[in-house]
């Protein structure tokens, strides 16, 4: 379970953040809407621990631990992953290389065994497929010359093999073509479980079709200003964001 | 092969004073032809060899040390220093004397155990248990017709062809260095590949400490005779220590027609401590002859260690149709200085060079690439593929390209490309958001970069120097 608690937070001397609530329970999926500048990526990289956000108040405890202290690889190893926007492009490194190091980086302090090559890409390789990804995929550097569509495949699988507790999208739809849209929206239902959560941050509606949130949010100006079923995500893109936040 | 080779390479160790020899007392400090003759005598060596260093040392002492590359050091002490070998006095005593930081380093590389005393410089009286590894070696060569054998053994046992070869690609007055050493060279190896043979294995330093204390004034001579090939590992990945402050070592290597010589070094002689203090001077002249037609010579190194680097492994392609190859990988972190690159030659017609070239700044190091690509007239149709890449790691350490292009014929073709990139902070975040240490990301981001050149490296070598990498910028970010 995940439980913000009033958090603040800011990039230098601007307040992005100013007072989130939020509690995901397990085997919920939330939806985080809002207008641009809202803070919504600001959120996802507070949680995930990225350098330059500073906390000025509040915590985040995920499954009982105050996470805020904990640097990036720590949250990851605890179960957090974060899908990017915009993900990052690695060259030279081969994309099975990265993420046989990120799991077993993973694996060794959840204090499970690590893969050895052989059992590593037996993984690898049905994520692939199961991703319907080609299995060159794999042997492709990190991220560079991916198109928009296969860079959030790619996200994808690697959160299959990292096997969160806790997926942040964080517009993860942004620039997909609807058939990209699918993969990532089954990337996640294939992951639904009673032990599995998920921050799916959107600016559109139309991811929520394909991944079925119990909970919408809406964040504006910094804080969560409503919060309903997922109904609220129609009526928001029927209505737009404007008054929300004075609500 | 008349004598052995890592059995010979292992006992010099003690013979040169890791034990108390009285002997030393003979070898004074500094340089004068007395202590020439005295070289040339412990090694045996015939009168043409000694004269050979003598008129080394005399065009030596007409020289002038150079002062072109971007590195900066206090003038060295020429008459200080040791020319046959320094006395052990420094050497520690037991592990525990030695800098738990080079200990760590031993253990982070994965060096075994009893490796670690000996690299470390401590007197140990026991080496490995290599002596069947080495009969079997040696047989496996011998029936091939290889020659690999210490240079000093092969001036007795081989000079016809040690007269025809030393000094011909780096002439005695090549540079102040090069004279120098080829007045006093220490030690090296000699290879002979006979005509038409396919050297049957890697010929390796594989005993990692076998250069120590001959890397101080290393001499190496290659010889591919027409058709033959060979491939040759240098160095190693552990730090060593040496007393000897200053290295000067001087590599040749000969293609004849058809033949392929692959030399591949990973270089990590001690940087100095975090401020800087102490670390080899490494001054290195190396060059390939690429005499014949269609010969290939391609240098492969990846440098990490000395607290300076001077090193550019040329190619001198000659024969019609031959290739030359420069793969680099330069490392610099803390205050070391690396000056450093390659040059192609290009004489006959249709000749190729590549040049792929990764420099890799961080702490407050300054790396500098430095090359030079000269058509002549006569090399119709040369081309050559320059690519160099300068990584920064922190804001405080510098990365230079110096590359010199001379075209005297029309016909060639000659490409430059360059770029310097940063570390982002968003490929360090994205990999640690993945679970990969802080460290680790690094290490993964820059074995990327170098991957090009890496690959040219034989496997073995190619895993050990992608650690050895990653350790070599431990704490340099953040």
């Amino acid at each position: 379970m995940l439980e913000i608690k009033n958090l603040h937070a800011r990039i230098g001397e601007k307040e992005i953040l100013r007072g989130v609530n939020l509690t995901v329970p397990d085997g919920e999926i939330h939806a985080i809407m809002g207008p641009n500048g809202a803070g919504k990526s600001t959120l996802s990289y507070v949680l995930s621990g990225r350098d330059g956000y500073e906390v000025t108040e509040g915590e985040v405890i995920y499954n009982g631990q105050n996470i805020l202290d904990l640097p990036p690889e720590d949250r990851a190893a605890a179960g957090i992953f974060l899908a990017f926007q915009y993900p990052v492009e690695l060259p030279g490194v081969g994309n099975a290389n990265f993420l046989r190091t990120a799991l077993n980086a993973v694996r060794r302090k959840r204090g499970q065994e690590e893969l050895d090559a052989v059992a590593f890409l037996k993984l690898a390789r049905a994520a692939v497929k199961s991703l319907h990804m080609k299995e060159d995929f794999l042997k492709r550097n990190v991220n560079v010359g991916f198109s928009g569509g296969e860079k959030k495949r790619n996200e994808m699988l690697q959160m299959a093999l990292l096997k969160p507790g806790l997926a942040i999208l964080d517009e993860t739809d942004s620039g997909l073509d609807i058939d990209a849209l699918k993969i990532v929206a089954e990337g996640v239902n294939a992951l639904r479980a009673p032990d599995f959560s998920a921050l799916v941050i959107t600016h559109y509606q139309r991811l929520l079709d394909h991944i079925v949130p119990d909970v919408v949010h809406v964040l504006a100006a910094g804080r969560i200003v409503r919060s309903g079923p997922k109904e609220l995500a129609l009526e928001l893109e029927a209505r737009g964001y404007a008054g929300l936040e004075a609500a | 092969m008349s004598t052995t080779t890592v059995q010979d390479l292992a006992e010099q160790k003690y013979k040169y004073g890791f034990t108390t020899d009285i002997a030393m007392e003979e070898f004074p400090r500094g340089l004068n032809e007395d202590i020439i003759r005295l070289i040339s005598a412990k090694k045996n060596e015939p009168e043409w060899m000694l004269e050979w260093r003598l008129k080394a040392y005399a065009a030596w002492l007409t020289m002038e040390e150079p002062d072109w590359a971007r590195i900066h050091h206090p003038p060295i002490e020429y008459q200080a220093l040791y020319y046959y070998a320094a006395p052990a006095k420094a050497a520690p005593k037991s592990l525990e004397e030695v800098d738990p930081e080079l200990l760590k380093t031993y253990e982070k590389l994965g060096i075994p155990l009893n490796e670690r005393a000996a690299l470390a410089g401590v007197a140990v009286d026991a080496v490995f248990d290599s002596v069947s590894v080495a009969t079997t070696f040696r047989e496996t060569l011998a029936k091939a017709g290889v020659i690999f054998c210490p240079i000093s053994e092969a001036v007795r046992e081989h000079p016809e062809l040690v007269r025809q070869y030393l000094g011909s690609v780096v002439p005695v007055r090549d540079n102040y260095f090069a004279a120098l050493n080829s007045a006093v060279f220490s030690d090296g190896s000699f290879v002979y590949v006979p005509k038409g043979v396919r050297c049957p294995m890697e010929l390796s330093t594989y005993f990692r400490i076998n250069a120590r204390n001959t890397g101080q004034f290393e001499r190496t001579l290659i010889i591919a005779d027409e058709a033959a090939s060979v491939s040759y590992l240098e160095g190693c990945t552990a730090p060593m220590r040496d007393e000897n402050q200053l290295h000067a070592a001087v590599v040749e290597l000969v293609a004849l027609d058809e033949a392929k010589i692959k030399y591949s070094t990973v270089q990590n002689w001690y940087p100095g401590d975090a401020e800087g203090k102490g670390g080899i001077y490494n001054f290195v002249t190396k060059r390939g002859a690429c005499r014949g037609r269609n010969s290939k010579i391609s240098w492969t190194q990846v440098e990490t260690g000395s607290a300076i680097t001077w090193k550019y492994p040329s190619c001198v392609l000659q024969g019609d149709g031959s290739v030359g190859e420069f793969y680099s990988v330069a490392v610099t972190n803390n205050y070391q200085q690396a000056d450093t690159g390659t040059k192609m030659i290009h004489l006959g017609k249709n000749t190729t060079s590549t040049i792929i070239s990764k420099g890799i700044s961080a702490g407050h190091s300054d790396n500098t690439y430095r090359g030079l690509v000269r058509i002549a007239a006569s090399a119709s149709g040369a081309r050559n593929y320059t690519q160099c890449d300068s990584l920064l790691i922190g804001d405080q350490c510098g990365a230079h390209t110096v590359p010199y292009i001379e075209s005297r014929n029309t016909s060639a073709k000659v490409e430059h490309e360059a770029t310097t990139s940063k570390i982002a902070e968003d490929q360090l975040f994205y990999c640690r958001s993945r679970g990969l240490s802080q460290e680790d990301a690094v290490g993964l981001i820059v074995n990327g970069f170098c991957k090009d050149v890496l690959k040219e490296l034989p496997m073995e070598f190619a895993v050990e120097a992608q650690k050895l990498l990653s350790v070599s910028l431990e704490g340099s970010v953040g």
